[in-house]
């Protein structure tokens, strides 16, 4: 049993079920990114654990108590949303102590837990404005305030930073990172930005099309991705999936995949599972993120199985920090991730260097991992 | 160069808005002539009237009309002047158009923020409740009043009137609270509060524009109606309206016709003032529902 348990929880629309069986126990502090293109769920299975929401069928628990038929207020939750929802008509210190008002608290516990929460977020300055005087990250401030305020048993945020521009995104996605390291709240965060998933979660739970299609630690999430979509939908550029044909040279499996001149290139696989050998002579995808591809000097020193591949550099993209190196395998576009400096240019042939130990394979028609 | 032909396009278009002034200026007094010429003749006594000549000014300015046409005039059968009238008219306006703004407001957030099954058919039929004439519904109110035994009273106004107002003045705050945030109510709903909260603590004061529109918009229907009260509040209940016609049909002596334009322009009066006091709420609340600011 988990401090929040989601146990086989389902959503309909009449006779359209859009969310399936979601299962997720989420532990005391953990904070969990709910990550998935628009129209995958996450935000309706975070309005269900508001309570904003009914329950089709399954049940939600918050420390033990089934809250599928507690009022939103009961389940001792606080929620950011992402348009901030801040009372117009409210002063910002309103707009905090609204929640605590309605709780019947006393009005000097109140005015203390508001100095409390306006000294932790900075904004003591603005707590007699009105909310159309704030700026955008100035509201969300005040969004987080009016959702800490309340000391809950799990935070929700629904896409609190897609509002921001790029720059105050950043800062904000630290500062609410910082928070939780120092308050060790419970944390459930929708989003559809896989970096902010990345960075902030403790665990991330991938959606698409109402599945929950997998659940796990960024780390997990990012290195053994369940499924084609996983893999693609997580990490920026996305994983390089090039078909291909898995082989037996020499007595070991390899990866076969075209190069840019259409010749045959082969990339051996190390310590293959045993479920490669069904796909012998097979077409699979194969998958490749760019920063396993790069220039033989700028490979990873610690990786096993490191194999050279000539082809034709197609464009070269230096992106500061990274170069960005595009060639055609298997008739896509690929691209490499390599150091500022490599020594790369358009129309000539590179040897690049595959990190093996980073490749992954899907089976084609179900998308689904080999492993 | 550049400043000559610059100066010149100024020129130009000062001489286009002076012309466009004019113009506006023209119309307006087009359209205050009726106005004009209704105070004038209050202000007359009734011989400069029938005289023949109505456009011109007093040449001998007096009160007297006006005084006459409050307390003194003989309304139907009673010398009361309009005075009794006009309170019932403010005894049924105030409290028909605050009633059927607040049930409207309540209608509006619960169709726009409370999703129920039917909720559209429900909107549809109050909305078409704004189109039914007036005329269809006399007999059978007649017969609701009779059995509430409200009927001639005040109060039977005042629930036709609101019965009537609630189609439109839950249309203005539909349309007004559907582009109100959602996520506003659903915020309030995790702060704990209820219902009526929500409605009073966070919708309400924000809808400042729509509620002057709606205010203004019954106020002048309510006012203004003749029908309602001529049907259904005879004798001392009578709403202004009502009693205005009395003052200028009833039959007996000379029609003190500087009389009659004084008491129509009490009978008008309220209306304006509430354009004027409020009426630059009234586009911008217009304006509200369909563009978000």
């Amino acid at each position: 049993m988990g401090f929040l348990d989601i146990n086989n929880v389902t959503k309909s629309y009449g006779a359209v079920e859009v969310l399936h069986k979601v299962d997720i126990q989420v532990q005391e502090g953990e904070f969990l990114v709910l990550v998935g293109p628009s129209g995958c769920g996450k935000s309706t299975l975070l309005n269900m654990i508001a309570g904003l929401e009914g329950i089709s069928s399954g049940e939600i628990a918050i420390k033990d108590r089934v809250v599928n038929n507690i009022a939103p207020a009961k389940r001792n939750i606080a929620m950011v949303f992402q348009s901030y929802a801040l009372y117009p008509n409210m002063t910002v210190g309103k707009n905090i102590t609204f929640g605590l008002e309605m709780q019947g608290t006393p009005k000097a516990e109140r005015d203390k837990a508001m100095a409390d929460v306006a000294q932790l977020l900075q904004i003591e300055n603005l707590l007699d404005r009105k909310p159309g005087q704030l700026s955008g990250g100035q509201r969300q401030r005040v969004a987080m305030g009016r959702a800490l305020v309340r000391d809950p048993d799990v935070f929700l945020f629904d896409e609190p930073l897609s509002n921001l521009d790029a720059k105050l995104r950043v800062d904000m996605r630290t500062e609410i990172k910082k928070l939780h390291q120092k308050l060790g709240t419970t944390i459930v965060y929708v989003t559809h930005d896989q970096i902010e998933a990345m960075t902030l979660s403790t665990r991330i739970a991938v959606m698409y099309d109402g599945y929950v299609q997998q659940l796990g630690t960024p780390k997990e999430i990012y290195d053994n991705p369940a499924n084609l979509f996983v893999a693609t939908f997580m990490g920026s550029p996305a994983m390089n999936v090039l078909s291909s044909k898995l082989v037996e040279m020499n007595g070991a499996i390899h990866a076969q995949i075209t190069g840019a001149e259409g010749q045959d290139q082969h990339l051996r696989i190390e310590n293959a599972p045993d479920a490669y050998r069904a796909y012998l002579n097979k077409e699979v995808m194969l998958g490749i993120r760019p920063e396993a591809i790069t220039d033989p000097e700028g490979a990873d020193r610690n990786a096993r199985n490191i194999q050279m591949l000539t082809n034709t550099v197609s464009v070269t993209e230096p992106a500061g920090a990274d170069t960005f190196v595009s060639t055609t395998l298997s008739g896509k576009d690929c691209i490499a991730r390599m150091r500022a400096d490599a020594d790369v240019h358009p129309n000539q042939p590179f040897e690049f260097a595959v990190n093996m130990d980073k490749a992954v394979l899907f089976d084609p028609k179900t998308e689904d991992r080999i492993a | 160069m550049a400043i000559a032909s610059n100066e010149s396009a100024m020129r130009s278009s000062n001489v286009t808005r002076m012309f466009i002034y004019l113009v506006l200026l023209l119309f307006a007094l087009f359209y205050l002539l009726p106005f004009g010429i209704m105070l004038v003749n209050s202000l007359k006594p009734l011989s400069e009237i029938t005289e023949g000549n109505m456009i011109a000014l007093p040449r001998e300015w007096t009160i007297e009309p006006w005084l006459s046409a409050w307390s003194t005039a003989q309304i139907g059968v009673e010398p009361t002047g309009l005075r009794p009238y006009f309170i019932n008219s403010i005894a049924m306006a105030v409290p028909a158009v605050a009633i059927s703004t607040v049930l409207g407001a309540l209608n509006g957030y619960v169709l726009t923020k409370w999703h129920f099954r039917g909720a559209t058919w429900i909107f549809g039929l109050l909305l078409f409740s704004c189109f039914i004439p007036f005329q269809i519904v006399l007999i059978p109110m007649a017969r609701i009043l009779g059995i509430l035994d409200i009927a001639g009273t005040t109060y039977g106004l005042i629930l036709v009137h609101v019965v009537y107002g609630i189609g439109f003045s839950t249309l203005y705050f539909r349309n007004y609270y559907a582009a109100f945030p959602t996520e506003l109510v659903r915020a309030a709903q995790i702060d704990g509060a209820g219902f009526f909260q929500i409605f009073w603590r966070i919708m309400l004061p924000s809808s400042g524009p729509i509620i002057a529109v709606c205010c203004i918009w019954q106020f002048t229907n309510i006012w203004n109606d003749f029908l309602f009260g001529a049907s259904f509040a005879s004798g001392g209940a009578a709403p202004m309206t009502v009693a205005l016609n009395n003052l200028v049909n009833s039959s007996t002596g000379v029609r003190e016709y500087n009389v009659h334009f004084a008491g129509a322009i009490m009978a008008a009066g309220p209306t304006l003032l509430v354009y004027i006091v409020a009426g630059r709420y009234f586009v911008r609340g217009l304006m509200a529902g369909s563009v978000k600011g």
